[in-house]
């Protein structure tokens, strides 16, 4: 068993006039790989009509539909996330509710809002409420603003994840971009936030460090658009991990932190 | 045979890296499956006098014979022909020069005159991108990048000069390969280590729009996971003897001087 916590695949509106090649390069490499499920995602419309980090209320129920819908023809490789944009807190708790109706199995929450800010307070209740994970994009040590995005990094999500113990958080792709040694100083203390191991890094040193400042229990496994970093990593995590501790990277955590049921031998 | 490229030895300034002993990149590529390495002294490219890293390299290359040194030579230096000559004597299958990190302009005079002399001398010149996700560097590593640019204007400098750029991105290695001559564009090797694979399929569409002749293995360790550049391969569909030039043969042919 193997859960791609940090996937993507795109809808047919978006930038992308390649998505359905896309999206099969993806199912592709995942059998390749041996990914059982991808827990993914959509970013609204990504960029096509509203920005993928600030997506509007109407891109934002076109990417959930699009996810649900992935989920439905999918029913054993796909699972999904539904993404919200804080700044509309009515509309972001409706579609979390929405979704959970509809299946899906945690929130993501893109870089709409700084992590710490109160307006995700009302997303992690209701998140809570239903018993789902919120993936959070991170920028790893962030020390500047980036255009197109209003980034958190480990600091922040960890200060939101103090407010609310009860709520797992998922920091996003600690190969994705900036200094994940940043993030491996805050984490430690903070039992309900868990590493995604997803993002083109594969920094030689990385992956020791990450098990050395949480363990392999709150490590989760994922690609996010680089598939080849995500199989690379995990072929070296077999020759660093214990087979126990190898698999609770590979689904056991995750099992345990998405809703009952989210996986077929859950 | 599987050729690694783009591999270093001693330790980083920016950051503490594990596995950075000639031993500790052997057992690695003993996980990896890999047979041989080209490698450089990673402190020396961050020295004054970059060469002055190379006694030690050709020492520990001549104890452990999977190891084939790639020489550092800064043309900035007035002794870099001697440095070169050096180099070709004892075999090494490339030498290696990073402006950014030497400080000198990426295609002025100095490097200019370094690739033409390691060409006339059958030597490609190596030089990488990068060697960090420039998200990720330390505040005071400020290296500039290598910009495409240059190498368009080093391999226009000579019709001898040959480089093998690492770490170079999908749009890097096109904007240098479709702006340049087809016989500028084959003196010009990439390797893998910073190309995506799927879903992004920017390898997949290298190889069907370049060539996989143009390509060569390199991981970038210890500073990267080897074990990425093989899972790029192991994604890849492709016929075994594109399989076997890419991870070895076109290294060799690079190796001596050749096309």
């Amino acid at each position: 068993m193997l859960i791609d916590v940090h996937a993507h695949f795109f809808p047919e509106r978006s930038p992308r006039s390649d998505w359905r090649e896309y999206n099969a390069s993806r199912l592709a490499a995942g059998e390749r790989v041996g990914i059982t499920v991808h827990v993914t995602s959509t970013l609204g419309t990504f960029g096509l009509m509203s920005p993928t980090y600030f997506p509007s209320p109407d891109d934002v129920v076109y990417g959930n539909d699009f996810t649900i819908g992935l989920q439905r023809r999918h029913a054993t490789r796909i699972r999904g996330y539904a993404c919200v944009n804080p700044n509309y807190q009515d509309h972001a708790r409706t579609e979390i509710a929405r979704g959970q109706a509809a299946g899906l199995i945690g929130v993501k929450l893109a870089a709409s809002r700084r992590a710490d800010d109160p307006l995700l307070d009302s997303v992690c209740e209701t998140a809570a409420r239903y018993g789902l994970p919120i993936l959070q994009h991170i920028w790893q040590g962030r020390r500047r603003e980036w255009p197109g995005q209003e980034a958190s990094d480990g600091a922040e999500l960890c200060r939101l994840a103090a407010r609310h113990p009860k709520v797992s958080f998922i920091l996003a792709h600690i190969g994705g971009g900036g200094d994940w040694r940043h993030t491996l100083a805050v984490v430690p203390p903070h039992a309900n936030v868990y590493l995604d191991l997803s993002g083109s890094g594969a920094d030689g040193g990385m992956l020791e460090a990450c098990v050395a400042a949480v363990g392999a229990g709150r490590l989760l496994w994922g690609c996010d658009i680089t598939m080849d970093t995500g199989w690379g990593k995990l072929r070296y995590l077999e020759h660093l991990l214990s087979v126990p501790d190898l698999e609770l990277v590979r689904w056991k955590n995750a099992a345990r932190i998405f809703p009952p049921g989210s996986f077929p031998t859950d | 045979m599987r050729i690694d490229v783009n591999v270093f030895l001693g330790g980083y300034p920016f950051s503490k890296v594990p596995g950075t002993t000639a031993q500790d990149v052997l057992a690695a590529m003993d996980r990896a499956a890999i047979d041989a390495a080209w490698v450089t002294h990673l402190p020396g490219l961050f020295w004054r006098d970059p060469p002055a890293g190379n006694a030690w390299l050709y020492e520990t290359c001549r104890q452990f014979p999977r190891l084939h040194p790639v020489p550092a030579v800064h043309p900035g230096l007035a002794s870099w022909p001697e440095v070169l000559r050096e180099a070709v004597q004892r075999g090494a299958p490339a030498v290696r020069c990073d402006p950014g990190y030497f400080a000198l302009a990426p295609a002025g005079p100095e490097m200019v005159a370094l690739a033409r002399a390691a060409g006339a001398a059958g030597r490609p010149v190596l030089t990488a991108v990068r060697l960090e996700d420039a998200r990720q560097r330390h505040p005071n590593d400020v290296a500039p990048e290598l910009p495409a640019a240059a190498v368009r204007a080093l391999i226009r400098s000579g019709p001898d000069v040959r480089l093998i750029v690492t770490h170079a991105d999908r749009g890097f290695i096109e904007e240098v390969h479709f702006g340049s001559t087809p016989d500028e564009a084959r003196r010009v090797r990439w390797d893998i280590s910073w190309i995506w694979g799927p879903p992004e399929e920017h390898l997949a569409t290298l190889l069907r729009t370049i060539g996989p002749d143009r390509f060569v293995f390199g991981t970038g360790q210890p500073l990267r996971l080897p074990e990425v550049a093989i899972a790029k391969l192991d994604l890849l569909d492709i016929s075994p003897d594109e399989r076997t030039a890419i991870e070895s043969g076109n290294a060799s042919a690079a190796r001596g001087g050749r096309g």
